[in-house]
């Protein structure tokens, strides 16, 4: 790991500066760029320290919303009483994802900034083309091994899958990410590789994640979290969804569905065309398993992840069964 | 560019001053500057929990916490664990009765997680044992031996 200059924030206006100059990283709780740097993919020059700042830990519900602080840690969101019986999806989300270790040292805010797994990505000294890393050398991965990689959302540039659990549930919800000036729906927050990779986020210099905000709704309040891996804890998705689902009076009719997918994609993945194929239907195995492969529209594979189009939908199809089952 | 910076840190109840470089992680300045050397580093890279200690009452990864971050706050670590008198703690004496070990490397950082998870109340069931340690690898395989003594010292503690 290169050597960096460390400076700790006193208040929110002093380390949007201090991140704004040039080399400057925010560091909050550094599951992501502590291990990068040591990876030699991450090299500030100058680290600023978020975490003693004040204030920006508190985490606030009521069935109207919640407001989720940046430095608000992931364990202590999935654990709070009020997330769990109104947004249970955020909840599971959140306590399925990394260790309770990690839990407890990552932040909302960093997670929004997580990067990717991909193995190329993160392996600078055996990989040198990485377009996420260095604009215009290539793609290690298109051609190489690709059982983790995206199929919806690729580009020619880029298929590194988007890792993060919290923003899959977070754009089924609308939730929005708060810039100090400017508030963005997090499904914008997050930006497509296309031609720049290298741009996982709209954000600019001198911005800095103060908070999250979830808009309540009766779908957010009956809603779940599946996520399918190679083994039962402690690892990413092979598929994951994000469901909620509100019902008719008459307990049968949909009413209003939200899903949204990862472990599939590169950025969290509203999945729209399901959520509109089943609203005014009555829930049923069939019909719903019909609508769920409208979400692998547009996909893509590249050899070894193509079992991802098969299973992502049986995991949208699950979880929407299993919400239709809780009544 | 290897600027100093002076640091103080509360370890097991003592304060300790060092200069470290920034980069420096908890991991390293403990082991390699304050001879602490019961946190073990595995992986390095926040994939195996060999080196969890507690800031502030809450199990973290040393190797990924900056040594400069933690200035004022409560660090315990494996050998802050026992009473002074040498008294274990029911989750050490619950590892060394069900033999939860076998070549002790991970054992630290399964301990000190193993506090925690039961301080958490995620100790309730060994699904939940399983779920809430599974940050900590054990590449002998020790886990029924483990998951057993987090069980036992989960009701010990509670009783």
């Amino acid at each position: 790991m290169r050597d960096f200059s460390y400076v700790r924030a006193n208040s929110i206006e002093a380390a949007r500066k201090a991140a704004a100059l040039p080399g400057a990283m925010l560091l909050a709780g550094g599951t992501t760029l502590v291990d990068l740097a040591k990876c030699g993919v991450a090299q500030p020059e100058t680290v600023v320290d978020i975490t003693h700042l004040k204030g920006l830990d508190t985490i606030s519900v009521d069935a109207s919303h919640a407001t989720l602080g940046a430095l608000a840690k992931m364990s202590h969101v999935a654990d709070h009483a009020g997330i769990k019986s109104h947004f249970p999806a955020v909840s599971e989300a959140l306590w399925q994802a990394a260790s309770a270790q990690l839990r407890n040292m990552a932040t909302v805010g960093g997670n929004l900034m997580q990067r990717t797994r991909c193995p190329y990505f993160r392996d600078p000294s055996n990989f040198s083309a990485c377009n996420k890393r260095e604009p215009g050398s290539g793609c290690s991965a298109i051609g190489g091994v690709t059982r983790g990689h995206a199929v919806l959302g690729t580009s020619q540039a880029c298929i590194a899958m988007y890792p993060g659990d919290l923003a899959t549930a977070l754009v089924a919800f609308d939730a929005t990410v708060h810039l100090g000036q400017r508030v963005l729906k997090v499904d914008d927050f997050f930006l497509l590789p296309g031609d720049t990779p290298e741009r996982e986020h709209d954000i600019r210099a001198g911005e800095m994640i103060t908070a999250i905000e979830i808009p309540g709704s009766a779908a957010a309040r009956r809603s779940t979290y599946l996520k399918v891996r190679d083994r039962q804890s402690y690892e990413f998705a092979a598929a994951r969804a994000a469901v909620g689902l509100e019902l008719e009076a008459d307990g049968r009719t949909i009413r209003d569905l939200r899903v949204a997918l990862g472990g599939v994609a590169t950025k969290p993945w509203r999945a729209r065309a399901v959520e509109e194929a089943l609203k005014g239907k009555v829930l049923d195995e069939d019909t719903v398993r019909k609508a769920s492969g409208l979400a692998m529209e547009g996909a893509v594979d590249h050899g070894a992840n193509h079992y991802k189009i098969e299973l992502a939908p049986r995991v949208v199809a699950r979880a929407i069964l299993k919400l239709g089952e809780t009544a | 560019m290897t600027s100093q910076t002076t640091i103080h840190l509360t370890i097991n109840g003592r304060d300790h001053s060092l200069n470290v470089e920034p980069r420096v992680t908890l991991l390293d300045a403990l082991r390699d500057r304050l001879d602490l050397t019961g946190t073990k580093k595995g992986c390095d890279h926040g994939q195996c929990g060999a080196c969890t200690v507690h800031v502030d009452g809450e199990r973290v990864l040393a190797c990924l916490t900056l040594a400069a971050q933690v200035e004022g706050r409560e660090i315990t670590t494996i050998e802050g664990l026992a009473g002074a008198d040498g008294t274990l703690d029911a989750v050490q004496a619950a590892f060394l009765e069900q033999d939860a070990f076998q070549c002790g490397y991970c054992t630290p950082g399964q301990i000190m997680s193993a506090v925690a998870c039961i301080r958490e109340g995620h100790a309730n069931s060994d699904d939940e044992i399983r779920e809430y340690m599974a940050g900590n690898l054990c590449r002998c395989g020790a886990y029924p031996n483990i998951v057993a003594a987090v069980r036992q010292a989960a009701l010990e503690v509670v009783s």
